[in-house]
């Protein structure tokens, strides 16, 4: 659906140029939810912008649904924009226009005719839930209120393609939840792809399928958000998976454990828990948890579990090995003394 | 130094006829520098980098030109007009004349301040009308024309008290007006009645202007 081809982009300022985005190559499949992560001036907002063109790729090419975007005039670019909506992290509604006239805006770029415009900006006020708000002006609405309307007119036009420019981060939490569900929702209804950059790591585990982590406008790890978050390449991707699921066992406590510890992963549907009790019964061995959560990322669980393992090393070898067998992703965060 | 009122009642014809020809003044040339001006502006804004008519050329060019002409001193404008001020009104005196130049000093005067009230607008939001698909002309007429609207009311408010000040000096060439009123029997004649009252007059027409601008641009700003 959008294949992005070694695409950097280079802004020239007066102190120089600085490269917002670095030979990223990275194809996003239809109907998918795809989210990049990374922190400020990781160059997001450059990729995202290059997609649709508001920003001109130095070099590489942009493919949104088979054609080069970089290779339309003006008025093709125009027309393809139609069909690729976009919301902002400050939603950037015309202040001075009711939210109908807000959404109408797009319609008519489009050239809807009238009688269309009337009807088609009820049906998207009611999917976003807003149709008492129609003849409200955006500085009356709540933050939440101003993202769905701009939702609305991103989809007025049936696009194939949301892109999401931290679309979340101005939101209190509970209206990010709402927000993601929302995007859920179209994406699952109108099958329409959506690209969504956040600094969020807690916004891609709730709605995305696969992601990416960018640094210094690089791709530096990519997959599907399961994966990535079950084993993390990366250091950063793992200081970003650690602000949603923490297994940091606090200093003073890993200072006291005499044992041998170790970090467990057990991914889908395995049973995390009744297979360490398996384990600790054949092996000789004492087992002592400092932490333990069952994540659900994409509705699949992933168990983490953090314990002490005490006994001869011997039996503790056997015992990892056992856990290895039965499919635990198996990591020794510390040797027995 | 006193007010007779006896001066007053006896030139009062002539006070009504300066204030009718100053609206003149005022309303042809506020006319011109809005129907000029303001295509101006969006031009000079529109052309900048980055945004859908970009064109380094045109800008600069555009943007010299206004320079030049706000660079003039006004009463050199007045006097060096005019050829063209009799080309065009087939006179050189009155206050259609000095319409004349009063435009064309308006005309950049005005156009800057569209461009600027352009550049207060929230580039996000000229950004989303690109994201939409807009062409040029809606992102003209729905976003900036009415994002601007609030602080286009604070230029207009700015231009019109200008042309008033304006067209006072106006009054040097017989351009007619209030100015030219107070000159004549103030200036020359050392008449200190009709002076107070004609610059009363002058206070009075500005506060107005700049009210009801001020209330204006409150009342229709939706923000
Ligand atoms: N218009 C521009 N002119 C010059 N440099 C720019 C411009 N836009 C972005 N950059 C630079 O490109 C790099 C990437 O910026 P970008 O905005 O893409 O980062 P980001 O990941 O979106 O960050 P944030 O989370 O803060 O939004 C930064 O170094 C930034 O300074
Ligand atoms: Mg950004």
């Amino acid at each position: 659906m959008i294949e992005i081809e070694n695409l950097t982009k280079t802004y020239t300022t007066k102190y120089g140029t600085v490269t917002g985005v670095d030979q990223v190559s990275l194809t996003v499949e239809e109907g998918e939810i795809f989210g990049i992560v990374g922190y400020s001036g990781a160059g997001k907002s450059s990729l995202i912008r290059c997609i649709n063109l508001l920003e001109r790729p130095t070099s590489g090419a942009v493919r949104v649904g088979g054609s080069d975007l970089t290779n339309l005039s003006g008025e093709q670019l125009r027309k393809a924009r139609l069909k690729i909506g976009m919301i902002f992290q400050h939603f950037h509604l015309i202040s001075q226009k009711t939210v109908y006239d807000n959404i109408a805006f797009a319609l008519r770029a489009a050239g809807t005719p009238p009688k269309k415009i009337r009807e088609r900006v009820d049906a998207l006020l009611e999917m976003v839930g807003l149709a008492d708000k129609r003849n409200v002006f955006p500085g009356q609405l709540s933050g939440g209120q101003k993202q769905r309307v701009g939702i609305a007119r991103a989809l007025a036009n049936d696009p194939t393609v949301l892109l999401c420019d931290e679309a979340t981060s101005a939101l209190d939490p509970n209206t990010t939840l709402s927000i993601l569900q929302l995007l859920k929702d179209i994406n699952r209804k109108l099958n329409i792809t959506i690209i969504l950059i956040t600094h969020e790591m807690n916004v891609v585990k709730e709605i995305c399928d696969r992601m990416a982590v960018m640094q210094d406008g690089r791709v530096i790890e990519e997959g599907a958000v399961y994966d990535v978050f079950a084993s993390p390449e990366t250091e950063l991707t793992r200081e970003f998976i650690s602000s949603v699921v923490s297994f940091d066992v606090p200093e003073p406590v890993l200072a006291s454990v005499s044992g041998t510890l170790i970090r467990v992963l057990f991914r889908g549907n395995a049973a995390g828990e009744g297979i360490i009790s398996d384990m600790l019964q054949h092996y000789g061995v004492k087992g002592n948890f400092l932490h333990g959560a069952i994540e659900y990322i994409q509705e699949k669980p992933l168990g983490i579990f953090v314990m002490e393992l005490a006994g001869q090393p011997a039996e503790v070898t056997d015992a990892l090995r056992y856990l290895e067998n039965r499919q635990a992703t198996v990591e020794v965060m510390k040797y027995g003394r | 130094m006193g007010v007779e009122w006896g001066r007053i009642v006896e030139l009062w014809p002539d006070i009504q006829q300066a204030f009718f020809e100053t609206l003149i003044m005022i309303s042809i040339s506020f006319g011109v520098a809005f129907l000029v001006g303001l295509p101006l502006g969006i031009l000079l804004f529109a052309t900048e980098r980055g945004l859908f008519w970009e064109n380094r050329f045109a800008k600069s060019v555009l943007g010299f030109i206004a320079n030049m002409i706000r660079s003039i001193p006004f009463i050199i404008l007045l006097v060096a007009l005019i050829p063209l001020t009799n080309l065009i009104v087939g006179t050189t005196i009155g206050p259609y004349a000095a319409s004349v130049s009063l435009s064309v000093a308006a005309i950049p005067f005005f156009a800057r301040l569209v461009e600027t009230s352009f550049r207060e607008i929230d580039k996000g939001i000229i950004e989303a009308a690109t994201a939409v698909g807009a062409t040029p002309m809606m992102i003209i007429k729905d976003v900036l024309l009415p994002e601007a609207k609030p602080s286009l009311i604070q230029g207009i408010t700015l231009t019109l008290i200008s042309l008033i000040a304006y067209s006072a000096m106006a009054g040097v060439v017989g351009g007619g007006g209030i100015g030219d009123l107070a000159i004549r029997f103030g200036y020359y004649r050392y008449d200190n009645t009709i002076m107070i009252v004609t610059v009363l007059i002058l206070i009075v027409l500005v506060q107005v202007i700049q009210q009801a601008g001020d209330w204006t641009s409150k009342i229709i700003d939706k923000r």
